[in-house]
C-alpha cells in the first residue's frame, strides 16, 4: 500500500480518541482519582454498615463532599470505613459520622455532622462519633420488645 | 460399531493436533513480531483498516444500543419507582457486558472476516508463497502487523463503543423520557468501580482482541487455497470467533467476578 499521509493521520486520530474514551470513562465514570492530589483520608468505624460500599458518597448538610473508598473489618470486629473527602476541606476534629439512606432504593450514604472545635480533620485522622446505619429488622425488633414490656 | 469408535478417536487426535498447529501458528507469529525488524507501516495500514473502518459501526451501534438499553430500563425500572438508577444500570450493563461483547461481535463481522479472507486470498493466489521466494517471511510481513492490530485495536474500540452508548443513554433518558441529568450522571459514576469494572471491561476487550486476531489469521492463513476454501475461512472466522468470545466472556466472568 502506498504511504498516505491523510491515512496516517486518521489512525492517529483513531487512537486518540480511544485513549480519550479510555481516560473518560476511567477517571470521570470510574472514579479513579490521582493520588496524593491534596485529598482527605479519615476513617470512622460503625458497629454496621448496612449497604454502605464502595464509592457511596459522603456530603455534608446534602452537599456531596467525597465518597467511601473502602470499607473493611478491623481488629475489633467493627467496620471501618474510609472517607476520600476533598482535601480543602476544614472539617472540625469532633464532627460525627451518621449513616443515613437516600431514595426509595434506599442508597446508603455517609452524612458528616460538624462539630464544634477549633481543631480540623487531618489525613489518617479517626473520626469518633459514629451512628450506624438504620437496620429496620432491629428497629422492629425493639418496637416488638417494648410493647411486649409494657403489657406485662 | 468399531468404526465409530475408530472415527470418535480420530477426532480427537485431528483437534488435538489442529491446536498444536495454531500453537505453532501463533508462537512464529508472536516471534517475528517481537524480533525486529519492525513493520511499523505494516502495523499502521492495518490499524487503519481494523481501527478507523470499524470507527461508523462501532459508534452508530453504540448510541443505538445505548439508547435501547435507556428506553428499556426506563419502562421496567418504573414500576419501582426506581427511574433514579437508570444511570446505573445502563452504565453496569455497558462496561461489564455489552461494549466489549457486542464490540467484539461487530469487529468480528467488520474487519476479522476481511483479514481472513485476504490472507485465504494470498494463499489462494499464491503471493505468501511470493514473498517466501523473496526470503520475506508472510507470518513477520504479512500476519504479525494484522494481529497486533486486532488486538491494539479492541479496547480502544470498547471504551468508544461504551461512551457512545453511555451518551445514547443520557439522549434518551434525559431528553426524550424527561429524567433528570444530574441524577443520571450521579448513579452512573456512583455504581462503576474502576477496579471492578473499568479494568474488567479493558481486560475483557484485550482478551477478546487476541483472540479473534488469532482465529482469523490462522483460519486465513490454513485456508484450501480454492475459492471454496475462502470462503470456509470467512465462514469459519465469523461462526468460531463469535462462539469462541460468548464462552471466554463467560468464563472470565466466572473467574474473576468481572
Amino acid at each position: 500500500m502506498q504511504p498516505s499521509p491523510v491515512r496516517d493521520f486518521l489512525v492517529g486520530l483513531f487512537v486518540l480518541a480511544g485513549l480519550g474514551a479510555l481516560a473518560y470513562l476511567t477517571f470521570q465514570v470510574g472514579g479513579l482519582s490521582w493520588r496524593g492530589n491534596g485529598g482527605l483520608t479519615v476513617y470512622a468505624a460503625f458497629d454496621d454498615v448496612g449497604g454502605l460500599k464502595q464509592r457511596s458518597p459522603v456530603s455534608i448538610s446534602g452537599v456531596k463532599v467525597g465518597e467511601v473508598s473502602g470499607v473493611e473489618l478491623d481488629e475489633l470486629l467493627r467496620a471501618r470505613v474510609v472517607l476520600e473527602l476533598d482535601g480543602t476541606l476544614e472539617v472540625p476534629a469532633d464532627s460525627a459520622a451518621r449513616i443515613l439512606t437516600s431514595g426509595v432504593l434506599g442508597d446508603q450514604f455517609v452524612a458528616l455532622e460538624p462539630g464544634a472545635e477549633d481543631d480540623i480533620l487531618q489525613s489518617g485522622d479517626e473520626i469518633e462519633l459514629t451512628e450506624s446505619a438504620l437496620s429496620i429488622e432491629r428497629l422492629i425488633g425493639r418496637f416488638v420488645n417494648d410493647a411486649g414490656l409494657k403489657e406485662e | 460399531m468399531r468404526g465409530v469408535i475408530e472415527r470418535i478417536g480420530l477426532r480427537a487426535l485431528e483437534a488435538v493436533s489442529e491446536l498444536g498447529r495454531m500453537g505453532v501458528f501463533v508462537g512464529g507469529f508472536v516471534r517475528a513480531g517481537v524480533l525486529p525488524r519492525y513493520r511499523v507501516r505494516r502495523f499502521m495500514d492495518e490499524l487503519f483498516d481494523v481501527g478507523v473502518l470499524s470507527l461508523a459501526i462501532i459508534c452508530l451501534s453504540g448510541l443505538t444500543v445505548g439508547a435501547v438499553l435507556a428506553l428499556q430500563g426506563y419502562y421496567n425500572l418504573a414500576r419501582f419507582g426506581a427511574e433514579g438508577s437508570l444511570g446505573a444500570v445502563v452504565g453496569l450493563v455497558l462496561v461489564r457486558e455489552l461494549g466489549p461483547v457486542l464490540t467484539a461481535l461487530l469487529v468480528t463481522g467488520r474487519a476479522a472476516s476481511a483479514m481472513a479472507a485476504q490472507i485465504a486470498t494470498m494463499v489462494t493466489t499464491e503471493q505468501l508463497d511470493g514473498l517466501r521466494m523473496m526470503s520475506v517471511d508472510p507470518l513477520d510481513f504479512v500476519i504479525s502487523p494484522k494481529a497486533l492490530a486486532m488486538a491494539v485495536a479492541m479496547p480502544l474500540l470498547n471504551a468508544l463503543f461504551i461512551v457512545f452508548a453511555i451518551f445514547g443513554g443520557y439522549v434518551v433518558g434525559v431528553s426524550y423520557l424527561g429524567l433528570d441529568a444530574g441524577q443520571y450522571w450521579t448513579s452512573l459514576e456512583g455504581a462503576i468501580v474502576f477496579a471492578q469494572d473499568i479494568a474488567g471491561s479493558v481486560l475483557k476487550s484485550v482478551v477478546f482482541g487476541i483472540l479473534i486476531a488469532i482465529i482469523a489469521t490462522y483460519r486465513g492463513y490454513t485456508a484450501e487455497p480454492t475459492a471454496a476454501g475462502v470462503s470456509a475461512a470467512t465462514t469459519g472466522t465469523v461462526v468460531t470467533g463469535s462462539v469462541a468470545v460468548l464462552v471466554f466472556d463467560y468464563a472470565i466472568t466466572a473467574l474473576w467476578g468481572v
